[in-house]
């Protein structure tokens, strides 16, 4: 029996963005998207998507799902996970969808998911880093009803039910969940794998299947932000730093530590 | 005017946490009628005396539901839609992120994580937050009853008020059908301090090329009584267990002194650590924007600053 597994990928500004080049546009509220930094599936998805290749790997047969919700999506970064060698990529789009709140947000992706599944897995990134929420997934199992486990760092399908590991702030926790269930998968996991030029040559003739608003049965008057965004800026440092500098680098290491010692922080 | 409930986070004592007495201090800059405090399991001493008007204990997380949460939410959601306040709070803290988020999509709330700032004023809640790693900071209005909040560890000071509250007892109304179980904990064995709990912490980076140096900045750590944290990449790299990682999706310290060895500064690190009262750097590119957040910093490689600056604390340390 194919297990299908729908995995939550957004779109994200690249957090690797240098500090210099992070700008907002304060009329609109919104980020300027740097010259020449094109933006990025989020990190932990990609996480996400490795954590569905490896229950590939271990022999487990499974169709890969990838399911975005935004606006002006970049096919050249939303197709990294085809690459990567998840199966489909389904894109619901459509003007204003990249600014719903997390509850318009996980509305659309619980209608895509009612239409396009039923699914028997839906794993999320832990986290996006564009607004650093963190709830989308444990909003979308609230929603449609199902078990939820955050933090996953390994994944075992044993029959119809899933044998976990979930981080916790001192180490792990093993876990057992049924199928289906939402999980979220951490950076633990281990690094997403690399497209090979085989995944790439796939992915290039694979198509994205697009949905729109109206496909899934929701309209914008439904969407409507309950947590608004009134202000989006940049907070000013005034931090100043004093550099310790000896005659040498051991010197400064020396002359450092004097110098917390006579601030009495040491 | 507004009731608030917020729900408590425990410490390894039982005892009411941190970041739950910063929480009060965030609820008590609200224009409120009453502040309730949910306990999870009996009240602890610390509890009987907080600065609210109520306490209100929930039935005890089972071991085989803890992280995951499923008898607490409902006992909560159904706490919630019988008294109504008009806000939830909870801190951002492992069961604060869980919880909150759940309870807030049950109740078809809105929720507002992670929040450093709120006010009522004009009687909506307004709360900033980070985001972006913390290179931006947003303001959003709450359009929902309730506002369901978490605030950020050390955005707050903690309250040091007492009180006396009332105290309720509630049992659980319902038992739910859990289907997601935790049959085994494993826990990194913790020598000295806690890290969230240290005066003093030293972190490394991806600037400490390896495992080894780890060995040093934990004599470092010992010598000043303080704990070792380290940045994302160094555990990424397999360096040092991730149950030291400071920052964003890691812990949140707010020690008196942050050592930060070989590391860059990312806003997603030092969203952990920002709160720290110094801030001491050492690393070899002036224009790592580590150089932007530290009070005090050496420009260098660690292999010939750290030696020096080991020894010469363990002098002054004698
Ligand atoms: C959503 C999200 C969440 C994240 N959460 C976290 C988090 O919780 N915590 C976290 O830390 N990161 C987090 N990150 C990652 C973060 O963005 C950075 O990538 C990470 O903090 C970089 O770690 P680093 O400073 O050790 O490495 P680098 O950025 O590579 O910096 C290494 C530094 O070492 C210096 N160096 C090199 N050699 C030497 C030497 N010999 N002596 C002295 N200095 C030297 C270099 O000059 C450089 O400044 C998160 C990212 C995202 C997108
Ligand atoms: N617009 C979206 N489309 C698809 N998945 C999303 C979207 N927003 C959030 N997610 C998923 O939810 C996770 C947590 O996002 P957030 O709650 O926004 O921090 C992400 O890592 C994704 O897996």
């Amino acid at each position: 029996m194919t297990v299908r597994i729908v995995v939550l990928a957004k779109q994200v500004p690249d957090p690797e963005t240098p500090p210099s080049q992070f700008k907002v546009d304060e009329s609109t509220n919104s980020v300027i998207q740097p010259n020449g930094v094109p933006p990025v599936v989020n990190g932990f998805d990609l996480n996400a998507v490795e954590a569905a290749l490896r229950l590939r790997d271990r022999g487990d047969e499974v169709e890969i799902t990838v399911l975005s919700v935004g606006a002006k999506f970049a096919m050249d970064a939303m197709k990294k996970p085809l690459a990567m060698g998840a199966d489909r990529l389904v894109l619901v789009d459509g003007p204003g969808l990249d600014r719903v709140d997390s509850t318009g947000t996980v509305k659309v992706l619980a209608a895509a998911i009612k239409k396009d599944g039923p699914f028997d897995l839906i794993l999320g990134g832990r986290q996006a880093s564009d607004w650093d929420q963190a709830h989308v997934p444990l909003g979308l199992a609230e929603i449609l009803k199902l078990p939820l486990v955050t933090l996953v760092q390994k994944l075992e399908i044993n029959g119809d039910s899933l044998q976990l590991q979930r981080v916790t702030p001192s180490g792990y926790q093993v876990v057992t969940a049924p199928l289906p269930s939402v999980l979220t998968i951490t950076n633990e996991l281990g690094e997403p794998r690399y497209p090979n030029l085989r995944g790439i040559m796939q992915a290039s003739r694979k198509q994205p299947e697009m949905l729109s608003l109206a496909d899934v049965g929701l309209s914008s008057d439904e969407l409507v932000p309950r947590l608004e965004l009134k202000r989006l800026y940049i907070p000013e440092s005034n931090r100043q730093v004093e550099l310790i500098e000896g005659e040498d680098e051991a010197d400064s290491g020396r002359k450092l530590a004097l110098r917390l010692r006579q601030e009495k922080l040491i | 005017m507004s009731s608030i409930f917020l729900v408590a986070d425990r410490d390894e004592h039982g005892e009411i946490a941190q970041s739950t007495l910063q929480a009060i201090s965030a609820a008590k800059g609200l224009s409120s009628s009453s502040l309730t405090v949910v306990v999870v399991g009996d009240a602890p001493a610390s509890a009987l005396s907080l600065p609210v008007d109520k306490v209100v204990t929930v039935s005890p997380i089972d071991a085989d539901d803890d992280g995951i949460y499923d008898q607490v939410t409902a006992d909560l959601a159904e706490i919630v839609i019988k008294a109504s306040p008009d806000v939830v709070m909870f801190s951002k803290t492992e069961f604060g992120s869980v919880v909150g988020a759940r309870l807030a999509f049950r109740i078809d709330a809105a929720f507002a994580p992670d929040c450093i700032e709120l006010s009522n004023e004009t009687g909506t809640v307004r709360v900033t937050r980070p985001v972006y790693g913390g290179s931006a900071l947003a303001e959003y209005e709450i359009n929902s009853s309730p506002a369901v909040v978490s605030i950020r560890p050390g955005a707050f000071e903690p309250s040091t008020d007492t009180g006396s509250p009332t105290v309720e007892k509630l049992a659980s109304a319902l038992s739910v059908n859990r289907s997601v179980h935790v049959s085994d904990t494993v826990a990194e064995v913790r020598e000295g301090v806690r890290l969230e709990d240290a005066k003093v912490v030293v972190s490394g980076g991806r600037g400490l090329g390896g495992p080894e140096p780890f060995s040093v900045l934990a004599d470092l750590a010992g010598v000043l009584g303080g704990a070792v944290g380290a940045s994302r990449a160094a555990c990424d790299a397999g360096w040092i267990d991730h149950s030291h990682q400071v920052g964003l999706t890691g812990k949140s310290v707010s020690p008196d002194v942050y050592i930060a060895i070989g590391i860059s500064g990312a806003s997603q690190h030092m969203a952990g650590c920002s709160t720290s009262r110094t801030i001491v750097a050492i690393n070899k590119d002036r224009d790592s924007n580590i150089f932007k957040e530290a009070r005090f910093g050496v420009i260098g490689a660690w292999e010939k600053v750290l030696p020096s600056f080991l020894a010469t604390v363990r002098d002054l340390k004698l």
